[in-house]
């Protein structure tokens, strides 16, 4: 009787679950399975079933445009998590010396990353308009010489994306890194400051190695960011001058869209989709061998006794 | 606020006390460290500042290149324009439909996803049932796969629904995509809850959905704040969902905004550039300003992985 009311109960914990068994499933089962299988086709405008094998592949990798959209990502997520890593740690530093106004700063390093990458693309196109945005402004000042538009030159248009992308996120860093920061334990502050360590030594060697799970948790939120730059591209560049600023994003959506070419568009997701599963494997890799190395010693200690 | 944090205990919190030396009087460190954080500041502000006195000038004074300067003469034409006149294309409608079309779909999609999410952290947590893992692994993959790789597929199954284009659509979109991070943030916060709780309601005989409503719902307050500040920024700052999946007469509000200011031929109004993008922003950072540190938690709980 119990048995039956139990299993009762659990169909009811299906049934309010059905929506993410079908999420689970249907996106990223079936959904990955598809673009997986498109790739393999030779699907234009609407998806077909004429496998090409991996002509599609061939293609993208000799696509001009989706060279320069990987290259891209990898400029920009470099550049972006260093830098808004170091720049974060340092803010990061800065606020934790008992300062003033402490909500006052952190609202104002913050509020850039409540705003949309329409919005942060928009008002840095602007502030770099060749025209009349900080470079004519300053030679406008008298120094002529002064250089700073790079969204013109396809050279360096990634490095403008890069500069707005660290404005809307480095505050975010910072957030997550200080509450690492008042994180460590202050018996660890006491120890240096007897031993006479400098407190940046303390800040750089000692507190640094201890918020790892802070700084991972930084690190992951950056990497989605990269990943997903598709509406900064869009509203600051739209992917120019030229098709300089391209990312894989942005590829993939001019395929299905107005490029009418689906397989070549799914073979550049599944691509997307690769170093992914790569690092979720690896890190699934590690935690099964962690586990596996507990065990063992757990063992060996019972052996023993 | 300060009553709202005791009971968000389950929750990731900026806390404790900073570690820097105790601040003597003046000294020249102390000096250092305000003008960095204050040259750092300016860094963030001066975008803002720049944005808004663009806003207030007219074309002819934009034109002579002070991008810094206040307006010599203020106007508030740009943000009426911005509002009710400016084009997209050939209609001139302003920002005011894409202004309610994301509130009609941020509202309806905010409430679904989170009702959800609920219900999934709460099975989660104390109905395990067979497989319920491997679907919750799952989503937790999902939470970063690129949207890219499954937009496509998506489409078709919309379309096959004459969902594709409707506003229908993008709400089941939204809730889609906001559901790995929403499900793990509900089943973090119900697994970190007393298990007697929970064991306690089973021995006076309440069900599945009884101990949901009567219990979890009303201990999950702080947790849905979370939640809430989480889906309407994000879905207010969507752009991708929107332009794909809302279809032309749903277009939101980034969508409008982007169209207006990059698709416009001729010469470009940057006063009312400017006066929409300020609006567009408007929602989110009335919520962040609003919410204050619950916004942080938020985004370091979205953070944190099952």
């Amino acid at each position: 009787m119990a048995e039956r009311h139990k299993r009762r109960m659990k169909f009811n914990a299906v049934i309010g679950t059905l929506p993410m068994i079908a999420v689970a499933v249907g996106v990223y089962v079936i959904g990955i399975a598809y673009t997986v299988y498109w790739s393999f086709t030779s699907s234009k405008l609407f998806p077909n079933n004429d496998f090409v094998g991996l002509r599609q592949y061939e293609r993208l990798w000799n696509d001009d445009r989706w060279l320069i959209a990987v290259q891209n990502i990898w400029i920009f997520g470099v550049l972006l998590i260093a830098f808004s890593l170091v720049f974060g740690y340092l803010l990061a530093i800065f606020m934790d010396q008992r300062i003033r106004q402490e909500d006052l700063f952190r609202s104002i390093f913050l509020y850039p990353f409540a705003m949309s990458l329409i919005v942060t693309g928009l008002i840095w196109q602007w502030m770099l308009d060749p025209n009349f945005g900080i470079e004519h402004t300053i030679q406008s000042l008298g120094f002529t010489g002064f250089h700073f538009s790079p969204l013109v030159d396809p050279k360096t248009a990634i490095y403008g994306l890069v500069v707005a992308g660290i404005w809307q996120g480095s505050g975010v860093t910072m957030a997550i890194l200080l509450a690492g920061l008042r994180g460590v334990d202050a018996e660890i502050w006491k120890a240096a400051k007897v031993d006479g360590i400098p407190p940046w030594r303390v800040y750089l060697f000692i507190a640094l190695p201890m918020m790892r799970g802070a700084i991972g948790t930084a690190f992951v939120l950056q990497c989605v960011g990269v990943v997903r730059v598709y509406d900064l591209v869009v509203a600051m560049t739209g992917g120019g001058p030229g098709i300089a600023t391209n990312m894989p994003a942005v590829y993939v959506i001019q395929m299905i869209t107005s490029s009418q070419n689906v397989g070549l568009g799914m073979a550049a997701a599944t691509i997307m989709l690769l170093p992914v599963v790569l690092v979720l494997a690896l890190l699934g890799i590690a935690r099964w061998v962690a586990a596996r190395r507990k065990e063992a010693a757990i063992r060996r200690e019972l052996a023993k006794a | 606020m300060t009553t709202m944090d005791v009971s968000a205990n389950a929750l990731p919190r900026a806390a404790e006390e900073p570690h820097g030396p105790k601040p003597r009087r003046v000294s020249p460190a102390r000096i250092g460290v305000y003008a960095f954080l204050v040259v750092s500041a300016l860094f963030f502000l001066v975008p803002l500042y720049v944005m808004v006195v663009t806003s207030l000038k007219t074309m002819p004074e934009i034109r002579l290149g002070h991008l810094f300067g206040l307006p010599q003469s203020w106007t508030v034409q740009p943000w009426i324009d911005a509002w009710l006149n400016a084009c997209t294309g050939r209609d001139c409608n302003g920002l005011y439909p894409g202004f309610w079309n994301s509130v009609k779909i941020t509202v309806p999609s905010v409430i679904v996803s989170i009702i959800i999410a609920s219900i999934n952290g709460y099975a989660l947590s104390f109905w395990r049932y067979k497989f319920a893992n491997l679907f919750f692994g799952l989503l937790v993959f999902g939470a970063f796969v690129p949207y890219q790789v499954v937009i496509y597929p998506l489409i078709m199954a919309l379309r096959q629904m004459h969902l594709f284009a409707t506003m229908p659509g993008i709400i089941i979109v939204h809730t889609i995509f906001g559901m790995p991070i929403l499900t793990i943030l509900f089943r973090n916060y119900y697994a970190a809850m007393p298990a007697e709780l929970f064991k306690a309601a089973r021995v006076d005989g309440a069900g599945f959905w009884q101990i949901f409503f009567r219990i979890m719902v009303p201990m999950s307050v702080p947790i849905t704040i979370v939640a809430v500040i989480l889906q309407v920024t994000g879905i207010w700052n969507d752009f991708l969902f929107g332009v794909v999946f809302a279809g032309r007469a749903n277009w939101p509000m980034t969508v409008q905004l982007n169209n207006i200011v990059n698709t416009t031929t001729g010469t470009r109004a940057y006063n009312v550039d400017m006066a929409a993008t300020i609006l567009t922003a408007a929602v989110p950072l009335a919520v962040y300003f609003i919410s204050g540190r619950w916004f942080v938690r938020g985004i370091a709980a979205g953070a944190v992985k099952g």
